[in-house]
């Protein structure tokens, strides 16, 4: 094998590196027996429990419901940070009016919101909604906000000599001069999107991978609890590689897009898009 | 072709920002297919005068007028290349150009660009141009649309002088099949005799010096036009001596031969 093959092969097992460690001192770990080992069931017993429940149609099902209402909470909240960023970041006068507020709103936890949101809300799929889509707002607010306002006037003031205005000066300079910068707020806004669905699924559903883990719990099934908590971990990665798909897609004409193509991270994102850090809510 | 170069009337031109007064009566006369320079030092106003004329700003006072039609704001048949090329860069080098065209089209848009001789490179992204490249790409996207008058505020300031040589010679060559007026801002007094009709000085919000170069195209970088340089310079370099030079023909072709 020559050495540049050979990076290439160390390079792709890399990341699954830690991964298969950990499975491996799990499955050690839970082969001591005693009375805690009802409480750490092995990869092994995972892994039958997955299977059954994938037999039975159960997990796909909740699984369903769950990514149902992930994304339709992102669409929601999403769709609304985008456009009052557009908004604030065009006019001034809107910004003036609106962005003071939703800053303040933006620093209280909106977990803190679950107790009224249930009262409000009730346990339904609205509440879900609701508390999906504010967690989902703001990242995408912030950096479309700040995506249109660092796009350099120069691009705007040419698009003005060339006639271009309204809805062709947005398709052709300002949309795609934000872009990279929305897109950040896609990638963080995922994330976020999963923890609140999460955390609305324990407290309270009737269905949902949340509720699959906490009815477990009822009945001590500590590998349907660890089950769904790999879920999540998948679905959040599932998630995250396809927001940066979209990057690679999207963004094909930004250089440090695509050297971080190459490379496979994201570490050149973050570095020229500090903004990314400072919309954690 | 049916359009004609434009004509250019600049009258008690007028232009303050705020307690800073950056024109204070500037009045010009630009022919149709006339290539005048204007030079300065920096912070003359040279620049803003230019943005006037582009319509990008409005005058404080007096009027520019464009055949018979004031400017009140960004004119169809007027381009603008910036000191920066300005390009989209999450466009393809033909789309930028297409941005120029009337119709939007690809076909004018790779016709600009062979003038440019950069049709080559139609699908690749500005990002992997050179700054002369990228300034290339801007001038096709600037003619593609057959503008009547071309301004340009110091396009080839960033270029390195080769480069810069190679730009000079093609926008005379494209100036000169397409017969529009133009306006070319410069601290170079070389680009400045190298390229233009007329050589405009502005020094404290007026026009200074108006000099015609009275030398055959294309132009070598001769005696002729070492007296030119010279005398722009010198001109340039004492401020205080007011009036406008009319050099002497004779003598100045004498000092070519």
């Amino acid at each position: 094998m020559n050495p540049k093959k050979e990076r290439r092969w160390i390079n792709a097992v890399l990341p699954f590196l830690i991964p298969v460690l950990v499975l491996i001192l799990w499955q050690i770990a839970s082969m001591g027996g005693g009375p805690k080992a009802a409480l750490t069931p092995s990869p092994f017993k995972v892994l039958q429990t997955f299977l059954k429940m994938v037999e039975s149609g159960e997990l796909l099902r909740h699984t369903l419901i769950s990514t149902n209402r992930a994304v339709s909470g992102f669409l929601v909240g999403g769709a609304i940070g985008l456009i009052l960023g557009l908004v604030n970041g065009l006019w001034s006068l809107a910004e003036r009016l609106t962005d003071s507020s939703v800053q303040m709103v933006r620093n209280i936890p909106h977990l803190a919101l679950i107790p009224l949101i249930l009262i409000w809300f009730g346990i339904g799929e609205e509440s879900k909604l609701v508390m999906v889509s504010l967690g989902v707002f703001f990242p995408i607010y912030l950096n479309t906000f700040h995506g249109i306002r660092s796009i350099d006037p120069g691009l705007i003031e040419m698009g003005r000599v060339y006639g271009l205005k309204g809805f062709a000066l947005y398709r052709n300079v300002l949309f795609p001069g934000a872009l990279a910068s929305i897109l950040v707020g896609v990638r963080y806004s995922l994330g976020i999107m999963w923890l609140t669905l999460i955390v609305a699924e324990t407290v309270s559903a009737k269905s949902g991978i949340g509720y699959m883990s906490m009815n477990a719990r009822e009945y001590m099934q500590m590998e349907v609890i660890i089950l769904s908590i790999l879920i999540y971990a998948l679905l959040g990665k599932l998630s995250d590689s396809l927001a940066k798909l979209a990057e690679r897609q999207f963004l094909k004409w930004h250089p440090n897009y695509r050297k971080s193509a190459a490379k496979g991270d994201g570490r050149l994102v973050k570095k020229s898009y500090p903004a990314a850090n400072s919309t954690a809510s | 072709m049916s359009k004609k170069a434009i004509r250019l009337q600049i009258q008690q031109l007028r232009k303050h920002f705020d307690e800073t007064k950056v024109l204070t009566d500037v009045n010009l006369t630009i022919e149709p297919g006339e290539f005048v320079a204007i030079i300065g030092r920096s912070g003359c106003g040279k620049s803003t005068l230019l943005r006037l004329v582009a319509g990008l700003d409005q005058p404080s006072h007096g009027s520019i007028v464009l055949d018979h039609e004031p400017v009140t704001g960004i004119h169809q048949d007027t381009r603008v290349l910036f000191q920066e090329a300005r390009l989209l860069p999450w466009k393809k080098v033909a789309d930028n150009v297409r941005i120029g065209t009337q119709h939007n089209d690809r076909e004018s848009a790779l016709v600009a660009l062979e003038q440019v001789g950069l049709a080559n490179r139609a699908d690749e992204y500005p990002g992997i141009l050179s700054g002369g490249q990228k300034q290339r790409v801007s001038l096709a996207r600037a003619l593609a649309g057959h503008p009547r008058l071309l301004l340009l505020d110091e396009p080839l300031g960033a270029l390195d002088a080769l480069t810069r040589i190679e730009m000079q010679q093609l926008i005379e060559q494209l100036w000169r099949e397409q017969q529009f007026t133009a306006i070319l801002v410069t601290h170079d007094v070389s680009e400045a005799v190298a390229l233009a009709d007329r050589v405009i000085l502005l020094e404290e919000g007026v026009v200074a010096m108006d000099t015609r170069i009275a030398l055959a195209r294309p132009r070598e970088r001769d005696n002729g036009f070492a007296y030119y340089e010279k005398t722009i310079l010198d001109r340039l370099l004492e401020p205080k001596e007011r009036g406008t030079i009319h050099p002497d023909h004779h003598s100045a072709s004498a000092f070519a031969i």
